[in-house]
């Protein structure tokens, strides 16, 4: 059973948009049986939601920009970081935010339409809060690969192998 | 002005690979989705290139020892005992080759004496045949039956057996059928094979692409390493066809004899392919269960399509291909494959290219991309509709 939601997850993991009979083809058991798995999934929140990698850039008009930012904070009596990842966390301009080891505490991962819209929000919200010491931040200028898949990377076009072999 | 041809009797005798003929056919046409490679289309880890880098970089760039690198040697030696508890010296029963091709023409150059017969299972990869007779011997099919699920039975060698057989060639898992023999199977056959006193050359090169049973290595079976050359390589499982990497390992003065014919004849293999091998031997174990683990998938997907498009298929046990019969469609396997490269531009080979045995039979290789093998489907699905 196990083994069979994990081989349910990596499939999906790279291409959500898989359809439950060709997961049953691939795995050989039953499109009911596909669905029930994705279903237990769901519900013990395994699979948090399907989402779409997009190459914006490809977009002419929905250019995005993206900022890393390394953030030193004053972690609280109690609570630790936890609290204040939280309030910087619940901003939707925020993507991603993980507790590194490591020269600072936060690293922040911001969206905006543009560098001056992500630098209004780094002054004006995230280096306001109380907590945060400082902010030292990274403009992404290229990406190369996201969440493990290379961008312009089409695996059939890059077929060098001959039609027909032994 | 010259008046004779001054190409030699045996080799104008050899007959041109069946595959080659469909090659040039596919190849002239456009958007062609081929079922038809017999490789990975995974490309080498990058683990592997890397490391060939670094020793590039190094200045590897010299002969090696005959025999291969002995720290690459090594590591075969450690690889086939840890996963098949076959055991060999590293010094004196591992030859490095140009590919597993070469080790199977080192391997009947250095056991064949003119006249001896050499037994071929068919359907079976193509070079089979010619080897046996550029090495001077006689070959002898055998055709496994569609009924035994293409799997070699002991009475069948039982049949071909004369005074004159000196060995017999095992592809297992096997290309073009994906038949996987298991240890009891293999069992069999060992015991016909002692009985006759044959040579077995073992060829191994789908073993870690085994997909229900754990692979059985035939040399792991009772007193077979004694008269058995086991032969493998980096192609398949490690996704390195270009590199040409191969090895066989056997008895000593087997081995010794081939790396005899091996140094006048090629020197040693590639470097920077003895190189990358080395780290897919140290380290390519997670990238290798990656992409069996694909095959598998996909293996899944394409047997259960064709079965639902009316083309009997069983389940293949090893290799990344399905062997399904085509003879619903009244169709022989040449006018099938020619056709259904014509109208819905998918190349599979036809199976007699194989054998004969194979006729009413095609090769459909897994080893394509998820997406394209959908397509191929459809199309085949739409081209099967159209005639049966």
């Amino acid at each position: 059973m196990q083994e069979q939601e994990i081989e349910v997850l990596q499939l999906i993991e790279k291409n959500a948009n898989m359809e439950p009979g060709k997961i049953a083809k691939l795995m050989n058991i039953t499109e009911e049986k596909v669905r029930e798995l994705l279903r237990g999934l769901e519900e013990k929140k395994a699979i948090l939601g399907y989402s779409t990698l997009i190459d914006w850039a490809k977009v002419i008009d929905k250019e995005e920009v993206t900022a890393m930012v390394d953030v030193k904070v004053q972690p609280a009596r109690g609570t630790g970081f936890d609290k204040v990842a939280e309030r910087i966390y619940r901003f939707p301009e925020v993507k991603a935010v993980y507790l590194m080891s490591g020269a600072y505490d936060l690293s922040v991962s911001v969206e905006g339409k543009t560098m001056m819209e992500i630098g209004r929000f780094i002054s004006e919200k995230l280096s306001a809060l109380d907590s945060v010491l400082s902010t030292t931040t990274h403009f992404v200028l290229k990406r190369y690969k996201h969440d493990g898949i290379i961008l312009d990377d089409d695996e059939d076009d890059n077929d060098r192998r001959m039609v027909v072999s032994p | 002005m010259k008046k004779t041809s001054f190409v030699s009797k045996q080799a104008d005798s050899l007959q041109p690979s069946g595959i080659r003929r469909f090659f040039d056919l596919a190849a002239q046409m456009e958007d062609v989705i081929s079922l038809g490679v017999g490789e990975p289309d995974f490309v080498t880890p990058w683990s592997f290139i890397e490391h060939s880098f670094h020793a590039l970089e190094q200045g590897y760039t010299s002969y090696t020892e005959n025999a291969g690198m002995l720290d690459l040697r090594e590591e075969i030696s450690n690889y086939l005992l840890g996963s098949f508890g076959v055991n060999y010296d590293a010094e004196k029963e591992v030859v490095v080759t140009v590919g597993a091709s070469q080790a199977i023409d080192l391997a009947l150059r250095a056991t064949v004496n003119p006249g001896e017969e050499v037994l071929v299972v068919e359907p079976g990869f193509v070079a089979y045949v010619p080897t046996v007779s550029l090495a001077g011997g006689t070959p002898v099919t055998i055709q496994t039956r569609p009924e035994d699920d293409f799997k070699l039975t002991p009475a069948q060698i039982e049949e071909a057996v004369t005074p004159n057989t000196k060995a017999i060639i095992l592809c297992n898992p096997n290309n073009p059928t994906g038949a996987a023999l298991s240890r009891e199977e293999l069992e069999g056959i060992a015991e016909v094979v002692e009985k006759h006193d044959l040579l077995v050359l073992s060829d191994e090169i789908y073993a870690e692409l085994t997909y229900e049973d754990v692979h059985t290595s035939f040399p792991a079976i009772g007193r077979m390493k004694e008269r058995t050359v086991l032969i493998s390589g980096f192609s398949k499982a490690f996704a390195m066809t270009g590199w040409r990497l191969g090895y066989a390992t056997g008895p000593q003065e087997i081995i010794e004899t081939m790396v005899k014919i091996h140094q006048y004849t090629m020197m040693c293999a590639p470097t920077i392919a003895q190189h990358a091998a080395l780290e897919a031997m140290k380290n390519g174990k997670p990238s290798v269960d990656h992409m069996m683990k694909s095959y598998k998938q996909r293996r899944n997907f394409i047997v259960s399509s064709l079965n639902e498009m009316g083309l009997d298929c069983p389940n293949p046990g090893g290799a990344f291909y399905a062997f399904p019969s085509i003879r619903e469609t009244g169709l022989s396997s040449a006018d099938f494959a020619e056709e259904l490269l014509q109208e819905e531009q998918v190349a599979v080979v036809p199976g007699d290219v194989f054998g004969e045995s194979g006729e009413g039979f095609v090769r459909c290789s897994y080893a394509t991309s998820l997406k394209q093998l959908d397509e191929a489907m459809r199309r085949m699905k739409r081209f099967v509709e159209k005639r049966i």
